[in-house]
């Protein structure tokens, strides 16, 4: 069969029932595979729109999301999704179409050079040489993305080797001598953290991102609840930890709440999992939990003592280390009462900085209120996707999520734009689901073209967007940190989103008083097929608190 | 409105007080010897790694490892502090062409490179003397023409350099340097 034909085969023999791309000349062969191949395939209106949504997929499901795109401009607009799936380790392959070899290097019609253009964004990358090698390597693809500490995959084929005709057998294992991702942490490591948590006064568990990809937020709640150990999140794993728990701390970093950031900041013992002290989350280097010693539990080794020196470290999946250091830890039978200082210092900060803000005395819709109704208008568990900014660190703060794979952004890259394309790649893989997307009038704008797409394939996603009029996160820095003087950060009524919604085919709604939010919200949500609801919130509002950058969690304003 | 930060953003930055937030690099020279598929792009994959943290790579050599050809060995040399250079290696070794990942201890390994130097000599004087340097080097003349020599000669990095400072004052046309090569003392595998 032509090689084409053997990659539908591989694709479905890896379970894939969806990709998101769109045609042209170097992919012809590839698209006229998909005819009768039983695989679906949402055409997008613009590659990026294509690639976030096999993020949305990704994220939302656990599967590894498939996205494709042409050679030249089709692969270079691949590049933010690519990166943005580096960034959170998120698996999604991705397959380039790529000009006939006797074309490479001369410049040809759509030529850009997709694996070296992408090579510092992905994971791994393919360029198929031969195309005997085509069902392997695209196999090898699906296995580098979904293991490990998950990330993109970027295979290019040229146009001339995808009609080869090749003797297709399916390929059943896939040996990688130089790939061989821990995933049993060592025992005694995991022994001697256990140890230090039973030595611990003020211990505090801050888990990351990874905790989610590796399904493990059951093993979280049991490892916490086996001692009162409190708990904080990263933006990446809002959810793997319940909000309502009463061991829940908030999120952590520039944006998280105090208490999580005093905490860290005076915990004698920070258990991390499959988290990377990211800038966002340590503030000031230097100053980052002064008096902690830390046990770092990751799958990527690199991970490990990169930003902050690990006391324990244990490289291993975050599902079986912490499965493990559980019993270890049942083992001791420690008395938790040691806790009990810690506790009241903890939920004396609680009760002295809960997240608040001062509601309008009339009806306009303050942003932080719009995020509560919108959660009392989904009960809490919508799959929610966020695009980037204000609107994002609102929707973390105030939204309380209550299991892992709801909360969908880009925390790593933040890449305005992902969050409408992501709410259509999760309502894909998750139809009995309700999907929204919370998103800002500078963000939506960088993505809405897939509007038609959702419109076309009916796909039910409700995007709300925070519409203050401004590059509101821009905006607050240059308020606060710049003197109040304001650059290219005013974005005025433009569009008129309610006519953008209509034009493509979508609902479209405004939603400007307070008093009826929530029932508005739930009138959106009633509606069939794909809502645009642009939502007029108060211009100058600004998101708190904040660890100023450069500077330690203990200095926060706000 | 609240102030925050602790000098205004508004005034320039002095470019010594960016400096300091980076990596200072004043340790010691690494080599590092990568066994890597042969695979496309496994070689920009690895220098990308080394540009992506301000590392220069002072010498780089590539060459076949087995009789197959299906990996190659690169052995190249940077400058680096302890710190960075570790997240380097640790990057290095989730790449997934890279087999294997050493950070070469020269006292626990021989090291060799190659330089062949163009020499001009106006006379059989000249060129005798230059033969006898060489000699004392174990330098060999590989090509001789009317005015000028080729010597090739092999050895560590500080023996390369020392001969390079005896031909400089006969007039040297060119110089090419392979770079390092080093393979680990004893029977374990590099």
């Amino acid at each position: 069969m032509r090689a084409v034909d053997a990659v539908m085969e591989c694709l479905k023999a890896e379970g894939v029932d969806v990709v998101f791309g769109i045609p042209g000349g170097a992919h012809l062969p590839t698209y006229d595979a998909f005819v009768g191949a039983g695989i679906r395939h949402i055409l997008v209106r613009h590659e990026a729109g294509g690639g976030h949504a096999a993020e949305g997929y990704a994220k939302a499901t656990g599967k590894v999301g498939v996205a494709l795109a042409t050679s030249g401009p089709g692969a270079t607009n691949l590049v933010t999704p690519i990166m943005d799936a580096m960034m959170d380790s998120v698996p999604v392959v991705f397959i380039t179409g790529q000009v006939r070899t006797d074309l490479l290097g001369t410049d040809g019609f759509q030529e850009a050079d997709a694996l070296g253009i992408t090579i510092p964004a992905v994971k791994h990358s393919f360029m198929i040489q031969e195309p005997p090698e085509i069902p392997r390597v695209i196999h090898e693809a699906f296995h580098i993305a979904r293991t490990g500490r998950p990330g993109p995959v970027l295979v290019d084929i040229p146009q001339d080797l995808s009609r080869v005709d090749i003797d297709y057998q399916p390929v059943t294992d896939v040996h990688l001598p130089g790939y061989q991702p821990t995933l049993e942490g060592n025992q005694k490591q995991i022994r001697q953290a256990a140890k230090a948590l039973a030595a611990a006064q003020r211990p505090v568990i801050y888990a990351g991102g990874g905790v989610v990809s590796a399904g493990a937020a059951a093993e979280l709640v049991e490892l916490a609840s086996a001692d009162r150990f409190p708990v904080t999140c990263t933006l990446m794993a809002l959810g793997a930890f319940p909000a309502s728990h009463r061991q829940w701390l908030g999120m952590l970093g520039m944006h998280g709440t105090r208490t999580a950031n005093y905490a860290i900041d005076e915990a004698d013992l920070i258990l991390a999992v499959g988290a990377r002290f990211d800038d966002r989350v340590t503030g000031k280097l230097s100053e980052f939990a002064p008096h902690a010693k830390v046990i770092h539990i990751d799958v990527d080794p690199a991970e490990i003592s990169k930003n902050v020196a690990a006391h324990v470290p244990i490289v291993g999946d975050a599902k079986h280390v912490l499965s493990k250091l559980l019993i270890e830890y049942r083992a001791l039978g420690i008395d938790s009462s040691r806790l009990d200082s810690w506790w009241a210092r903890i939920e004396a900060w609680r009760e002295k900085h809960p997240l608040q803000y001062a509601d309008s005395a009339d009806t306009e819709i303050k942003p932080q209120y719009m995020i509560q109704a919108l959660h009392e208008a989904t009960g809490g568990e919508a799959i929610l996707t966020s695009d980037v900014g204000q609107h994002q660190m609102w929707a973390a703060q105030y939204y309380g999520f209550s299991s892992p794979r709801r909360w969908i952004n880009s925390g790593g890259l933040g890449t305005m734009g992902f969050g409408l394309p992501a709410a259509m790649g999760a309502a894909v893989g998750c139809p009995d689901q309700l999907v929204c997307c919370i998103s800002g009038d500078g963000s939506v704008q960088m993505n809405a073209q897939e509007l038609a797409t959702c419109a076309q394939e009916r796909i039910p996603i409700k995007v709300f967007i925070m519409n203050n009029g401004y590059l509101g996160m821009v905006r607050q820095w240059q308020e606060l940190f710049w003197g109040g003087r304001y650059s290219q950060v005013e974005m005025g009524a433009y569009p008129d989103f309610v006519k953008l919604a209509e034009a493509y085919g979508a609902a479209g709604m405004r939603f400007a008083n307070k008093d009826t939010l929530v029932d508005d919200m739930r009138r959106a949500i009633a509606t069939e097929g794909p809502v645009l609801v642009d939502v007029p919130v108060t211009r100058e509002e600004n998101t708190y608190p904040i660890i100023p950058t450069g500077h330690a969690a203990r200095d926060m304003v706000g | 409105m609240i102030g925050v930060g602790e000098r205004a953003a508004l005034e320039p930055m002095r470019f010594e007080e960016a400096l300091v937030s980076g990596h200072v690099r004043t340790g010691r020279k690494h080599v590092l010897s990568i066994l890597v598929e042969n695979k496309p792009g496994a070689l920009t994959r690895i220098t990308g790694l080394f540009a992506r943290r301000g590392f220069s790579i002072n010498t780089l050599t590539v060459g076949p490892s087995d009789a197959a050809k299906t990996s190659s060995r690169v052995t190249l040399t940077v400058d680096g502090a302890v710190d960075p250079i570790a997240q380097v290696t640790k990057q290095l070794n989730k790449l997934v062409n890279v087999l294997k990942v050493r950070d070469m201890d020269l006292e626990h390994a021989v090291s060799r490179e190659l330089a062949l130097f163009k020499i001009a000599c106006a006379d059989g004087l000249q060129r005798g003397a230059l033969m006898q340097i060489a000699d004392v080097f174990r330098g060999k003349v590989v090509d001789v023409a009317g005015h000028s020599v080729i010597i090739e000669v092999t050895g560590t990095t500080a023996k390369i350099e020392a001969f390079h400072e005896m031909v400089g004052s006969f007039g040297l046309v060119e110089m090419m340097r392979t770079g390092q090569i080093a393979i680990a003392r004893g029977c374990s595998e590099t």
